[in-house]
């Protein structure tokens, strides 16, 4: 059990742990995201706080929690994990390393808890002897690059996406997109697709949702975190997709809304199921994931896209979280369960202000009471919620 | 200094073989050995890494331009073409570059500016490659497409075959732009070797030369070229070793597709701007191996192509008999 004296890759106070947490939040457009290889380093938010012995289940011995997974919530978990080393001394070190390697690291028990974007099949879940739940509800954001027009204002529906990102449609002023756009005044321009070169749960969600929305794309492209892209040109991350969509004129892509806001995109309006146009906002995927119907998903499996409500924004998705079934380290796990339920309700508003949206509260009575059914080893249930 | 005084008399003593020499040998030796049994090493492991993918495909591997991870469909081609082509291109315009700037600094530049021009190339070897990528995809990308790429499109687009290479909107990213990128990181390896070896023809031969009445281009022709073949041919296989293998500054702007397009303009992949983009999110045995395997046919190729290079440089050698080896 790793004490408090692990020597840390990069120990850092909470304050400038939290602002290397999230140089996307203050990058503006111009600046160069590109140049953060999140992925190179595994972050350690140290710091130098007191010990406050008030919060007594997270004192057990354990000091420190390490994470693997997706880089989507990063932002989310640096600055929770920040704020509850302050309070309690424990330390969370995340990863930023993907969704993909977040499950191959939890499949091999390195890290003592996972993240991915993309939930696993109830089959998939069982087989790795794993259990997960939805932790925060994020949205992916198509964005275009296309002169005259301001954010909100390109009206799309699931089908001309689909066109558009099968290179079936090709030119703004196509005559699918001005049926929609009546008014607008759409460019003689081509349009260029921009797609994640690397796998990414924002791919999964993106594609999912097409897939839902058009036959065509589901019998030519399907769904993943990596698909054979018909058309366009591929960014690494978030970032590289951002850069090019801002670099080349006519482009339209696809992002986290958080990114998309920070770095004042053009986003467009959407025709969700219940066929009203919505913009991206923490409303639009608060609807889409009040929505869901948690309870009677099978390991929690449930995909946020193309939910009913009119607020709904169609492509909603969840991080996940990923714990063994049975873990090696009791203790670890409880630390685990202790430091997300903490976030769980005291973590909203920090979500936030980071222009992510907290799962809703029902939902969260859900999981915690989950967490006491399926978490028990012989000494009994490893979490008790404190207010069920 | 204590140490040095006893090693001196007993190499001078000559005739026994001192400990300090045998350890010396013995550790030169297994340094050498170690080179070798790494690149058999990494070969291996490539070699059992892409197994899976080997056995599935077969040799269609690399005749395939597929790479679908949904299916689970994986072919080589498209990024073995985008590593050849943007090597080809970043050489042809790198070699004749970095020619000019040899004979410049060695053979017409004023002494007093043969320095700084010097120091300066040697100085672009020393900046990382990310930066080259980030200037490409910030400063030249977007100059390329507003002010370049349109004309280029417009005048040579039309063009009866050699128009196809120019088409396609105006990006900024692609193929060309990697290129060029990539020319501009190999002339200063290309060109501070080209340098060091005209610098090194005897001025003996040169200045007999000059005495027969040659003009400057004529030393060139026919004194220095001939003399410094082998060097100046190592300068370009260090520089095609670099093109081919580069990775993040290719990855930034070549527009990372899976396609193969006729256009230069259009974006394309090569074998480690793939391995780099997916190799972290890659999920499923399949996926894996296929690109252990892409890194496998990066590793035969640039085994090939030095080994070509090397075949090259012997008859060379033997041909001219000047070669210096």
């Amino acid at each position: 059990m790793p004490g408090s004296q692990d020597p840390p890759l990069k120990a850092l106070s909470p304050e400038t742990g939290l602002h290397h947490g999230l140089p996307r939040q203050r990058a503006g457009a111009g600046e160069i995201h590109v140049m953060r290889l999140r992925f190179l380093v595994p972050i350690l938010l140290a710091g130098t706080s007191l010990m406050l012995p008030t919060v007594p289940a997270a004192a057990e011995g354990v000091t420190s929690i390490s994470v693997a997974g997706a880089t989507f919530p990063y932002p989310v978990y640096a600055r929770w994990a920040a704020a509850y080393h302050k309070r309690t001394g424990v330390k969370l070190n995340y990863q930023s390393i993907g969704s993909g390697g977040g499950i191959k690291q939890i499949r091999a028990r390195t890290v003592d808890f996972g993240a991915s974007d993309a939930p696993l099949e109830p089959a998939a879940l069982r087989e790795a002897g794993l259990v997960q739940f939805p932790m925060i509800v994020g949205g992916v954001v198509p964005v275009v690059n296309v002169p005259g027009i301001a954010p909100g204002e390109l009206h799309l529906d699931g089908a001309t996406l689909a066109a558009i990102f099968l290179g079936r449609v090709t030119r703004w002023n196509d005559a699918g997109i001005a049926s929609l756009n009546p008014g607008l005044a759409l460019p003689d321009k081509a349009i260029t697709i921009v797609h994640r070169a690397d796998g990414s749960g924002t791919s999964w969600i993106f594609t999912d949702y097409l897939s839902k929305v058009s036959p065509a794309w589901k019998e030519a492209v399907g769904r993943g975190k990596a698909v054979a892209w018909p058309a366009g040109v591929g960014g690494k991350g978030n970032e590289g997709v951002a850069s090019y969509v801002m670099r080349i004129k006519g482009a339209i892509g696809y992002v986290e809304y958080a990114y998309a806001l920070q770095s004042h995109m053009v986003h467009v309006s959407l025709k969700n199921r219940a066929g009203r146009a919505v913009v991206p906002s923490q409303e639009s995927f608060q609807a889409a994931a009040a929505g869901a119907d948690w309870a009677h998903a099978d390991g929690f499996y449930l995909v946020l896209t193309n939910q009913p409500g009119e607020l709904s924004w169609p492509i909603t998705g969840a991080s996940f979280i990923l714990l063994p079934r049975k873990p090696d380290h009791p203790k670890r796990t409880t630390a685990v369960l202790t430091f997300l339920d903490w976030a769980y309700r005291n973590g909203r508003e920090m979500a936030a202000s980071l222009d992510y949206v907290p799962i809703p509260q029902s939902v969260y009575t859900l999981v915690e009471s989950r967490w006491h059914e399926t978490l028990v080893t012989d000494s009994g249930p490893l979490f008790s919620p404190a207010n069920p | 200094m204590t140490q040095s005084a006893p090693r001196t008399r007993r190499g001078v003593s000559g005739g026994s073989v001192s400990l300090a020499d045998l350890l010396f040998r013995g550790s030169a030796r297994i340094a050498a050995w170690l080179v070798l049994a790494l690149v058999l090493g990494i070969g291996l492991r490539l070699a059992l890494g892409s197994a899976p993918a080997l056995a599935r495909f077969g040799p269609g591997f690399l005749a395939s331009a597929e790479w679908n991870a949904v299916s689970e469909r994986f072919g080589a081609l498209v990024p073995l073409v985008g590593t050849l082509v943007t090597s080809t291109l970043a050489m042809l315009i790198a070699v004749p570059a970095s020619f000019g700037i040899a004979i410049f600094v060695t053979e017409l530049a004023p002494p007093l500016v043969r320095r700084p021009v010097a120091m300066a190339i040697e100085l672009l070897a020393a900046i990382p490659s990310i930066i080259y990528g980030i200037w490409g995809l910030f400063a030249f990308a977007p100059f390329f497409a507003d002010h370049l790429q349109p004309w280029l499109t417009e005048h040579l687009g039309e063009l009866p075959l050699a128009g196809r290479l120019f088409q396609g909107p105006p990006m900024g990213i692609g193929v060309f732009t990697a290129s060029l990128i990539l020319s501009i990181m190999v002339i200063p390896f290309v060109s501070s070797v080209m340098r060091d070896v005209f610098e090194v023809v005897p001025h003996e031969l040169k200045e007999s030369a000059y005495a027969m009445g040659a003009t400057t281009w004529e030393v060139l022709r026919h004194v220095v070229f001939p003399y410094t073949r082998v060097g100046v041919m190592g300068g370009i296989l260090l520089g095609l070793g670099r093109a081919l293998g580069e990775t993040m500054a290719v990855t930034f702007v070549i527009g990372n597709a899976h396609r193969l397009s006729a256009s230069l303009f259009m974006p394309g992949n090569t074998i480690s701007s793939a391995l780099a983009n997916e190799f972290t999110e890659a999920v499923g045995e399949m996926y894996t191996s296929s690109l252990v395997a892409l890194g496998l046919v990066l590793f035969g190729l640039t085994f090939v192509v030095l080994a070509m290079a090397r075949l090259l440089l012997y008859r060379i050698g033997r041909q001219s008999g000047t070669g210096r080896a």
